[in-house]
């Protein structure tokens, strides 16, 4: 039955290793992939867990009943020493497993359906030519990830939420300090100044009616009592931490694989039907979170011969189940005329990525607006000299910065 | 299974509300069969779609996350298209 059981016990490589390019994985993982759909990793505190890498054997886990993405259990892995501080562990949502998280969702999916996005494309939009104006304003040359990819979601979350337009420049600030910090001080200083704002944001929803996500949770379930004022800010602060860094990366990378291949920028430029599919394969080949998601086993599982014991840490290779061969052809290629959408950059199963319609606008209209505004557009400075996010913030890819030109 | 002169007596395709958690991979995959209502929740509009829009249903069943698609033959998603990896122990 087991066959496969001991093969390649001995040798489980350390995970997470960095990207060498910003798009691409890691060596590392290709071999793994190569080998096996399910594979032994060692994490930073010496603790061995599985790294699956198939993609049907990643949607098949991400779907069982038996698998947990509770960060409060014990057992659940902790990938960095930063996610084994308290903040980390109470994660409303991604980090709650049912029936506590269909009740949460349940709350949230109506203003994350495909027609209530659709109705954000003016504002989206309005906010994407306004950091284009800028750029065109101000530069050449440009950061695109300060003047760009990190303001645009930004904005479009606080439209979301409902944030007051005074508030804006402050919380943009805030969250730009949060996912930029280099120490743990400034995230920790970051992250605390969000949460007190939010809540006193919240508190005063309670009275003083307000639009967006904020004001109607706190109309609806703080004054019904269905939803706790903590949960609410908890929500709030879950829709920036998981929408913001994402798509902000999205938008980066995104726009640096869309460089690195002229004949499919051009492809995209020449057609703009042809950019929701650019879309789909930007996330497919960058799969900023790396991990479609990391949970423990519950109970005893077997797949793929082997077996996953009660208590084991499991990682789901959203980079590497996005390149298994047995879904796509010439998965290592970059290319813009592929169709549909099986990739798990927004993971899978119940807890699959709540804002994908919002995600997929943004940057289709971030894409579109940008390469036709600036055609030109190019990197500064050779794209092997890009400072990829430190390792220790996380599994999140990224660029620090994104010198560029026109 | 059906031929267009004979009714099913049931709709081919349904979907299961409860399962559902609105990510839309529906209404995209397949919108001639599928969409979503105001909340985000997912409705059948063609319970016994053509051979045109089979596949495009097969495919919705095959995306959606919840597995909350059900197909006349017993294919659901899950089923359709981790079986061809043989999950079991072998
Ligand atoms: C390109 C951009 C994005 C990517 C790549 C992405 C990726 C993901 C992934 C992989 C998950 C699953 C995590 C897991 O199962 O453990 C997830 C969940 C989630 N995402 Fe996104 N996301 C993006 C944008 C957004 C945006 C814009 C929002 C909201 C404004 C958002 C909100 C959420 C929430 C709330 C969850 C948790 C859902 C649940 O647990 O039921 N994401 N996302
Ligand atoms: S794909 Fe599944 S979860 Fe998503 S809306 Fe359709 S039925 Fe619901």
């Amino acid at each position: 039955m087991e066959i496969t059981a001991q093969r390649g016990l001995s040798g489980a490589p350390p995970f997470p290793q960095p990207r060498t390019c910003p798009y691409q994985p890691p060596e590392t993982y290709r071999r793994l992939g190569e080998e096996a759909p399910l594979s032994r990793v060692t994490l930073f505190d010496g603790r061995v867990v599985w790294l699956v890498t198939g993609y049907h054997e990643a949607r098949q886990l991400l779907a069982d009943e038996r698998i947990s993405a509770d960060r409060q259990r014990p057992d659940y892995p902790a990938l960095a020493p930063r996610f084994q501080a308290e903040v980390a562990r109470r994660l409303v949502l991604i980090g709650m497993d049912p029936p506590e998280h269909d009740e949460h969702r349940r709350l949230l999916n109506p203003d994350f359906s495909r027609r209530r996005v659709a109705e954000l494309r003016p504002v989206i939009q309005d906010v994407v030519d306004h950091y284009v104006d800028r750029m065109l304003r101000l530069g050449p040359p440009a950061d695109l990830v300060r003047d760009f990819a990190l303001p645009v979601p930004s904005r479009v979350i606080s439209e979301v939420l409902g944030l007051p337009g005074e508030d804006l420049e402050f919380f943009q600030e805030a969250s730009r300090r949060l996912l930029q910090a280099t120490t743990r001080e400034d995230s920790q200083s970051a992250g605390e100044e969000l949460i007190g704002y939010l809540d006193r944001l919240a508190t005063r929803r309670r009275t003083e009616s307000g639009p967006g996500l904020i004001g109607r949770l706190a109309r609806e379930e703080v004054a019904g009592g269905t939803l706790s004022h903590s949960d609410l800010v908890q929500i709030a602060l879950v829709i920036l931490v998981a929408g913001h860094e994402t798509t902000a990366s999205t938008i980066a990378l995104g726009t640096l694989a869309l460089l690195d291949h002229p004949e499919q920028l051009a492809r995209m430029q020449a057609d703009p039907a042809a950019v929701p599919a650019a879309v789909e394969e930007v996330l497919r080949c960058v799969a900023v979170t790396d991990l479609a998601g990391a949970r423990v086993a519950t109970a005893d599982i077997q797949i793929a011969g082997r077996t996953i014991r009660e208590g084991d840490g499991v990682l789901l290779s959203g980079t590497m189940a996005n390149r298994d061969d047995r879904v796509h052809q010439d998965a290592e290629d970059f290319d813009i005329g592929r169709t549909g959408r099986r990739h798990l950059s927004f993971g899978y199963g119940i807890h699959q990525c709540l804002g994908q319609s919002l995600a997929r606008l943004e940057l289709e209209i971030a894409f579109s607006t940008l390469f036709t505004r600036i055609p030109n557009l190019r990197l500064a400075v050779p794209a092997d000299q890009l400072a990829a996010r430190p390792l220790g913030s996380g599994t999140v890819q990224g660029v620090q910065e994104m010198p560029v030109t026109w | 299974m059906v031929s267009a002169a004979g009714r099913p007596a049931q709709p081919r395709v349904t979907a299961d509300r409860e399962l559902c958690i609105g990510a839309a991979q529906c209404a995209f995959a397949a919108p001639a069969v599928f969409d979503q209502d105001d909340d985000g929740y997912v409705v059948v509009l063609d319970g016994d779609p053509g051979s045109g829009e089979w596949e495009a249903a097969q495919e919705a069943a095959d995306l959606c996350p919840a597995q909350a698609i059900l197909l006349a033959d017993g294919a659901d998603g899950a089923d359709g298209a981790d079986g061809m990896v043989g999950m079991d122990a072998g």
